[in-house]
Protein backbone atom coordinates (compact mmCIF):
# COMPACT_ATOMS: atom_id res chain seq x y z
CA UNK A 1 0.00 0.00 0.00
CA UNK A 2 1.84 3.32 -0.95
CA UNK A 3 2.19 5.66 1.51
CA UNK A 4 -0.57 8.45 1.55
CA UNK A 5 1.04 11.82 0.95
CA UNK A 6 0.21 14.92 2.91
CA UNK A 7 -2.78 16.86 1.74
CA UNK A 8 -1.90 20.86 0.91
CA UNK A 9 -4.89 23.71 0.81
CA UNK A 10 -3.98 25.49 -2.34
CA UNK A 11 -2.49 24.23 -5.88
CA UNK A 12 1.42 23.64 -5.61
CA UNK A 13 3.16 25.77 -7.53
CA UNK A 14 6.13 25.83 -10.36
CA UNK A 15 9.57 24.93 -8.17
CA UNK A 16 7.92 22.57 -5.79
CA UNK A 17 8.82 18.62 -6.18
CA UNK A 18 6.15 16.74 -7.53
CA UNK A 19 4.32 14.30 -4.39
CA UNK A 20 5.09 10.77 -5.58
CA UNK A 21 2.01 8.68 -6.34
CA UNK A 22 0.91 4.86 -7.16
CA UNK A 23 -2.65 4.66 -8.36
CA UNK A 24 -4.39 2.12 -10.72
CA UNK A 25 -5.20 2.36 -14.09
CA UNK A 26 -6.69 -1.22 -15.07
CA UNK A 27 -8.19 -3.58 -12.39
CA UNK A 28 -4.54 -4.96 -12.26
CA UNK A 29 -2.38 -2.51 -13.82
CA UNK A 30 -0.99 0.48 -11.97
CA UNK A 31 1.06 3.77 -12.38
CA UNK A 32 3.87 5.61 -10.19
CA UNK A 33 5.29 8.90 -11.04
CA UNK A 34 8.77 7.84 -10.88
CA UNK A 35 7.88 5.03 -13.63
CA UNK A 36 8.47 8.30 -15.99
CA UNK A 37 11.30 10.18 -14.63
CA UNK A 38 13.48 11.34 -17.32
CA UNK A 39 10.61 12.61 -19.87
CA UNK A 40 8.30 15.60 -19.24
CA UNK A 41 4.84 14.15 -17.64
CA UNK A 42 1.73 16.14 -17.86
CA UNK A 43 -0.71 15.52 -15.16
CA UNK A 44 -4.24 16.58 -15.87
CA UNK A 45 -7.00 16.43 -12.74
CA UNK A 46 -10.43 16.72 -13.67
CA UNK A 47 -13.98 16.15 -11.95
CA UNK A 48 -15.19 13.29 -13.49
CA UNK A 49 -15.53 10.89 -16.39
CA UNK A 50 -17.97 11.14 -18.79
CA UNK A 51 -19.14 15.18 -18.63
CA UNK A 52 -21.96 15.88 -21.41
CA UNK A 53 -20.40 17.43 -23.60
CA UNK A 54 -18.40 17.33 -27.89
CA UNK A 55 -15.09 16.79 -27.00
CA UNK A 56 -14.24 17.28 -23.17
CA UNK A 57 -10.83 17.77 -22.02
CA UNK A 58 -9.61 14.30 -22.26
CA UNK A 59 -10.82 13.50 -25.76
CA UNK A 60 -8.85 17.30 -26.72
CA UNK A 61 -5.64 15.87 -25.32
CA UNK A 62 -5.74 12.27 -26.86
CA UNK A 63 -6.13 14.49 -30.53
CA UNK A 64 -3.45 16.76 -29.63
CA UNK A 65 -0.73 13.85 -28.57
CA UNK A 66 1.07 13.65 -31.41
CA UNK A 67 2.06 17.26 -30.35
CA UNK A 68 3.09 15.91 -26.41
CA UNK A 69 4.95 13.25 -27.99
CA UNK A 70 7.16 16.25 -30.08
CA UNK A 71 8.48 16.94 -26.71
CA UNK A 72 8.58 13.08 -25.48
CA UNK A 73 5.99 13.74 -22.74
CA UNK A 74 3.91 11.50 -21.20
CA UNK A 75 0.12 12.50 -20.30
CA UNK A 76 -2.06 11.22 -17.58
CA UNK A 77 -5.52 11.84 -16.47
CA UNK A 78 -6.52 11.92 -12.93
CA UNK A 79 -10.15 12.05 -11.44
CA UNK A 80 -11.70 10.10 -8.44
CA UNK A 81 -13.18 7.64 -11.00
CA UNK A 82 -12.71 4.47 -10.37
CA UNK A 83 -11.40 2.23 -12.70
CA UNK A 84 -14.21 0.55 -14.09
CA UNK A 85 -15.47 3.91 -15.33
CA UNK A 86 -12.23 5.23 -16.49
CA UNK A 87 -11.63 1.98 -18.72
CA UNK A 88 -15.59 2.83 -20.19
CA UNK A 89 -14.49 6.21 -20.47
CA UNK A 90 -11.31 5.75 -22.13
CA UNK A 91 -12.63 3.17 -24.86
CA UNK A 92 -15.85 5.71 -25.47
CA UNK A 93 -13.79 8.54 -26.21
CA UNK A 94 -10.75 6.42 -27.74
CA UNK A 95 -7.92 7.74 -25.26
CA UNK A 96 -4.56 7.15 -26.13
CA UNK A 97 -3.34 7.58 -22.45
CA UNK A 98 -3.84 6.38 -19.48
CA UNK A 99 -6.65 7.59 -17.22
CA UNK A 100 -5.62 6.98 -12.82
CA UNK A 101 -8.39 6.29 -10.50
CA UNK A 102 -7.74 8.60 -7.71
CA UNK A 103 -10.08 6.44 -5.75
CA UNK A 104 -8.77 5.11 -2.09
CA UNK A 105 -8.43 6.81 -0.53
CA UNK A 106 -10.64 9.01 -2.03
CA UNK A 107 -9.11 11.79 -3.53
CA UNK A 108 -5.85 11.38 -1.65
CA UNK A 109 -3.43 12.49 -4.71
CA UNK A 110 -5.61 15.40 -5.77
CA UNK A 111 -5.24 16.51 -1.96
CA UNK A 112 -1.49 16.07 -2.41
CA UNK A 113 -1.59 18.81 -5.28
CA UNK A 114 -3.46 20.65 -3.90
CA UNK A 115 -6.35 20.86 -6.16
CA UNK A 116 -9.37 18.68 -4.23
CA UNK A 117 -12.50 20.40 -4.44
CA UNK A 118 -14.29 19.25 -0.62
CA UNK A 119 -17.20 20.93 -1.42
CA UNK A 120 -18.44 18.19 -4.27
CA UNK A 121 -15.89 15.53 -3.81
CA UNK A 122 -14.17 16.11 -6.97
CA UNK A 123 -10.61 17.24 -8.09
CA UNK A 124 -10.48 20.58 -9.24
CA UNK A 125 -9.67 21.00 -13.04
CA UNK A 126 -6.00 21.51 -12.68
CA UNK A 127 -2.85 20.74 -14.97
CA UNK A 128 0.66 20.35 -14.19
CA UNK A 129 4.02 20.22 -16.32
CA UNK A 130 6.20 18.18 -14.28
CA UNK A 131 9.96 17.96 -15.99
CA UNK A 132 11.94 14.85 -16.49
CA UNK A 133 13.47 15.70 -12.48
CA UNK A 134 10.36 15.17 -11.47
CA UNK A 135 10.18 19.20 -10.06
CA UNK A 136 6.72 20.85 -11.28
CA UNK A 137 7.69 23.82 -13.98
CA UNK A 138 3.82 25.03 -14.89
CA UNK A 139 0.66 24.77 -13.15
CA UNK A 140 -2.54 25.83 -13.18
CA UNK A 141 -6.61 26.18 -11.83
CA UNK A 142 -8.83 26.34 -14.22
CA UNK A 143 -11.86 28.83 -13.19
CA UNK A 144 -15.18 27.24 -12.12
CA UNK A 145 -16.71 26.00 -15.45
CA UNK A 146 -14.11 26.56 -18.04
CA UNK A 147 -12.35 23.59 -19.44
CA UNK A 148 -8.93 24.66 -19.92
CA UNK A 149 -7.27 23.66 -23.57
CA UNK A 150 -3.87 22.62 -24.72
CA UNK A 151 -2.44 25.68 -24.89
CA UNK A 152 -0.65 26.09 -21.80
CA UNK A 153 0.60 22.78 -21.77
CA UNK A 154 1.90 22.94 -25.26
CA UNK A 155 3.61 26.88 -23.70
CA UNK A 156 4.87 24.94 -20.63
CA UNK A 157 6.48 22.11 -22.86
CA UNK A 158 8.43 23.99 -25.08
CA UNK A 159 9.77 26.33 -22.18
CA UNK A 160 11.19 23.25 -20.44
CA UNK A 161 13.79 22.46 -23.83
CA UNK B 1 -11.72 31.15 -8.61
CA UNK B 2 -8.98 33.51 -10.08
CA UNK B 3 -9.96 36.65 -10.05
CA UNK B 4 -7.60 38.00 -12.55
CA UNK B 5 -9.02 35.43 -15.26
CA UNK B 6 -7.74 36.30 -18.56
CA UNK B 7 -9.51 34.05 -21.30
CA UNK B 8 -7.06 33.02 -23.85
CA UNK B 9 -6.39 34.78 -26.81
CA UNK B 10 -6.52 34.30 -30.66
CA UNK B 11 -2.96 33.42 -32.15
CA UNK B 12 -3.29 33.31 -35.35
CA UNK B 13 -4.88 36.40 -36.77
CA UNK B 14 -7.45 36.73 -38.97
CA UNK B 15 -6.37 37.11 -42.72
CA UNK B 16 -6.35 36.32 -46.43
CA UNK B 17 -6.24 32.66 -45.80
CA UNK B 18 -9.37 32.43 -43.70
CA UNK B 19 -13.23 32.02 -45.23
CA UNK B 20 -14.59 35.21 -44.55
CA UNK B 21 -18.41 37.08 -44.21
CA UNK B 22 -19.06 40.83 -43.78
CA UNK B 23 -16.63 43.29 -44.48
CA UNK B 24 -13.17 43.51 -43.09
CA UNK B 25 -14.37 46.86 -41.63
CA UNK B 26 -16.69 45.57 -39.13
CA UNK B 27 -15.95 46.55 -36.13
CA UNK B 28 -16.64 42.54 -34.48
CA UNK B 29 -14.83 39.94 -35.59
CA UNK B 30 -16.14 36.59 -34.91
CA UNK B 31 -14.10 33.67 -35.44
CA UNK B 32 -15.61 29.89 -34.81
CA UNK B 33 -13.41 26.70 -34.68
CA UNK B 34 -16.39 23.94 -35.81
CA UNK B 35 -16.53 20.30 -36.38
CA UNK B 36 -19.29 19.50 -38.98
CA UNK B 37 -20.56 16.46 -37.34
CA UNK B 38 -20.29 17.85 -33.50
CA UNK B 39 -24.14 18.52 -32.37
CA UNK B 40 -23.48 21.48 -30.45
CA UNK B 41 -21.60 23.20 -33.80
CA UNK B 42 -25.38 22.34 -35.71
CA UNK B 43 -27.28 23.71 -32.47
CA UNK B 44 -24.75 27.07 -32.87
CA UNK B 45 -25.23 27.37 -36.67
CA UNK B 46 -28.63 29.08 -36.72
CA UNK B 47 -27.53 31.09 -33.49
CA UNK B 48 -24.62 32.42 -36.33
CA UNK B 49 -26.72 33.04 -38.27
CA UNK B 50 -29.29 35.07 -36.51
CA UNK B 51 -26.38 37.78 -34.78
CA UNK B 52 -24.98 37.92 -38.82
CA UNK B 53 -28.98 39.14 -39.43
CA UNK B 54 -28.99 40.95 -36.66
CA UNK B 55 -25.40 42.94 -36.38
CA UNK B 56 -25.67 43.57 -40.47
CA UNK B 57 -22.45 44.82 -41.68
CA UNK B 58 -20.96 45.35 -37.82
CA UNK B 59 -20.10 41.82 -37.89
CA UNK B 60 -17.21 39.97 -39.57
CA UNK B 61 -17.31 36.04 -39.04
CA UNK B 62 -14.54 33.35 -39.51
CA UNK B 63 -15.06 30.06 -39.75
CA UNK B 64 -12.01 27.83 -38.92
CA UNK B 65 -11.78 23.82 -38.91
CA UNK B 66 -11.70 21.98 -35.85
CA UNK B 67 -12.57 18.18 -36.79
CA UNK B 68 -12.34 15.65 -33.52
CA UNK B 69 -11.51 13.10 -35.48
CA UNK B 70 -11.79 10.45 -32.59
CA UNK B 71 -15.40 11.03 -31.73
CA UNK B 72 -16.63 11.77 -35.31
CA UNK B 73 -15.94 9.49 -37.81
CA UNK B 74 -17.08 12.06 -40.15
CA UNK B 75 -15.57 15.18 -39.19
CA UNK B 76 -12.61 15.03 -41.71
CA UNK B 77 -14.57 14.24 -44.52
CA UNK B 78 -17.13 16.89 -44.44
CA UNK B 79 -14.07 19.76 -43.74
CA UNK B 80 -12.36 18.11 -46.60
CA UNK B 81 -15.63 18.57 -48.27
CA UNK B 82 -16.20 22.28 -47.35
CA UNK B 83 -12.36 23.02 -48.41
CA UNK B 84 -12.63 21.77 -51.64
CA UNK B 85 -15.83 23.44 -51.98
CA UNK B 86 -14.22 26.57 -51.39
CA UNK B 87 -11.56 25.54 -54.05
CA UNK B 88 -14.53 26.11 -56.58
CA UNK B 89 -15.88 29.16 -54.58
CA UNK B 90 -18.26 27.85 -52.62
CA UNK B 91 -17.21 27.38 -49.10
CA UNK B 92 -20.31 28.98 -47.57
CA UNK B 93 -22.63 27.12 -49.58
CA UNK B 94 -21.39 23.95 -48.47
CA UNK B 95 -20.66 24.87 -44.81
CA UNK B 96 -23.93 25.93 -44.61
CA UNK B 97 -25.15 22.56 -46.55
CA UNK B 98 -23.06 20.56 -43.87
CA UNK B 99 -24.58 22.09 -41.03
CA UNK B 100 -28.01 22.07 -42.33
CA UNK B 101 -28.03 18.16 -43.10
CA UNK B 102 -25.53 16.94 -40.00
CA UNK B 103 -28.17 13.86 -39.89
CA UNK B 104 -27.03 13.09 -43.56
CA UNK B 105 -23.01 11.95 -42.73
CA UNK B 106 -22.00 9.55 -43.63
CA UNK B 107 -23.77 8.74 -46.63
CA UNK B 108 -22.09 10.79 -49.97
CA UNK B 109 -25.24 10.89 -52.41
CA UNK B 110 -26.83 14.09 -50.98
CA UNK B 111 -23.83 15.93 -50.85
CA UNK B 112 -22.76 14.92 -54.79
CA UNK B 113 -26.30 16.02 -55.58
CA UNK B 114 -25.61 19.38 -53.45
CA UNK B 115 -22.16 19.69 -55.44
CA UNK B 116 -23.85 19.48 -58.51
CA UNK B 117 -26.46 21.92 -57.78
CA UNK B 118 -23.93 24.72 -56.97
CA UNK B 119 -22.55 24.37 -59.97
CA UNK B 120 -19.40 22.73 -58.84
CA UNK B 121 -17.43 20.23 -60.96
CA UNK B 122 -18.45 16.92 -58.14
CA UNK B 123 -16.07 14.83 -59.39
CA UNK B 124 -13.25 17.22 -58.74
CA UNK B 125 -14.41 17.76 -55.37
CA UNK B 126 -14.44 13.91 -54.68
CA UNK B 127 -11.23 13.50 -55.57
CA UNK B 128 -9.93 15.96 -53.83
CA UNK B 129 -11.53 14.78 -50.59
CA UNK B 130 -10.14 11.39 -51.32
CA UNK B 131 -6.39 12.53 -51.63
CA UNK B 132 -7.20 14.83 -48.68
CA UNK B 133 -6.08 17.12 -50.85
CA UNK B 134 -6.68 19.91 -48.19
CA UNK B 135 -5.54 18.03 -44.44
CA UNK B 136 -2.20 20.27 -43.99
CA UNK B 137 -4.56 23.27 -44.22
CA UNK B 138 -7.08 21.86 -41.73
CA UNK B 139 -4.30 20.80 -39.96
CA UNK B 140 -3.04 24.48 -39.59
CA UNK B 141 -6.83 25.79 -38.37
CA UNK B 142 -6.72 22.37 -35.72
CA UNK B 143 -3.53 23.88 -34.48
CA UNK B 144 -3.77 26.98 -34.11
CA UNK B 145 -7.27 26.39 -32.18
CA UNK B 146 -5.11 24.38 -30.08
CA UNK B 147 -2.46 27.16 -29.17
CA UNK B 148 -5.23 29.63 -28.95
CA UNK B 149 -6.80 27.42 -26.16
CA UNK B 150 -9.64 25.84 -27.90
CA UNK B 151 -11.07 23.45 -25.53
CA UNK B 152 -13.90 22.24 -27.52
CA UNK B 153 -16.58 22.46 -30.15
CA UNK B 154 -17.57 25.18 -30.74
CA UNK B 155 -15.21 27.40 -29.50
CA UNK B 156 -15.49 30.92 -30.73
CA UNK B 157 -13.55 34.35 -30.69
CA UNK B 158 -14.64 37.41 -30.17
CA UNK B 159 -12.00 40.07 -31.66
CA UNK B 160 -9.42 37.79 -30.60
CA UNK B 161 -10.54 37.07 -27.09
CA UNK B 162 -12.12 33.41 -26.18
CA UNK B 163 -15.61 33.79 -25.66
CA UNK B 164 -16.68 31.92 -22.40
CA UNK B 165 -20.20 31.97 -22.78
CA UNK B 166 -22.88 29.57 -23.56
CA UNK B 167 -23.40 29.59 -27.85
CA UNK B 168 -27.15 30.98 -27.21
CA UNK B 169 -28.80 34.03 -29.10
CA UNK B 170 -29.23 36.47 -26.20
CA UNK B 171 -25.76 35.99 -24.75
CA UNK B 172 -23.34 36.17 -27.85
CA UNK B 173 -25.05 38.60 -29.19
CA UNK B 174 -24.62 41.30 -25.87
CA UNK B 175 -20.92 39.90 -25.84
CA UNK B 176 -20.46 41.02 -29.12
CA UNK B 177 -22.53 44.11 -28.95
CA UNK B 178 -20.40 44.99 -26.14
CA UNK B 179 -17.28 43.96 -28.12
CA UNK B 180 -18.55 46.31 -31.23
CA UNK B 181 -18.92 49.28 -28.51
CA UNK B 182 -15.35 48.79 -27.20
CA UNK B 183 -13.87 49.08 -30.71
CA UNK B 184 -13.73 52.43 -32.19
CA UNK B 185 -11.72 51.37 -34.84
CA UNK B 186 -11.85 48.18 -37.33
CA UNK B 187 -10.03 45.07 -35.72
CA UNK B 188 -7.61 42.46 -36.83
Amino acid sequence: MPRIPEAKNSILKAGERAPGFTLNTTPDQSVSLKDFLGRPVVLAFYPADWSPVCTDQMGLYAQVMPEFRRFEAEVLGISVDGIWSHLAFSKDRKLNFPLLADFEPKGAVSQAYGVYEARTGESARALFVIDKKGVIRWSYLSPDGVNPGADGILAALEKLE
Amino acid sequence: MSKTYIPPQLILPVGDRDHSMGTPEANVVLVEYGDYQCPFCGAAYPVVKRVQKELGSQLRFIFRNFPITNAHPFAEWAAETAEAAAAQGKFWPMHDFLYENQRLLGSETPFVKEEASLGLDAARVGREVAQRAYSSRIEEDFMSGVRSGVNGTPTFFINGTRYDGPAEYEELLSSLRRAAKGSGSPKK
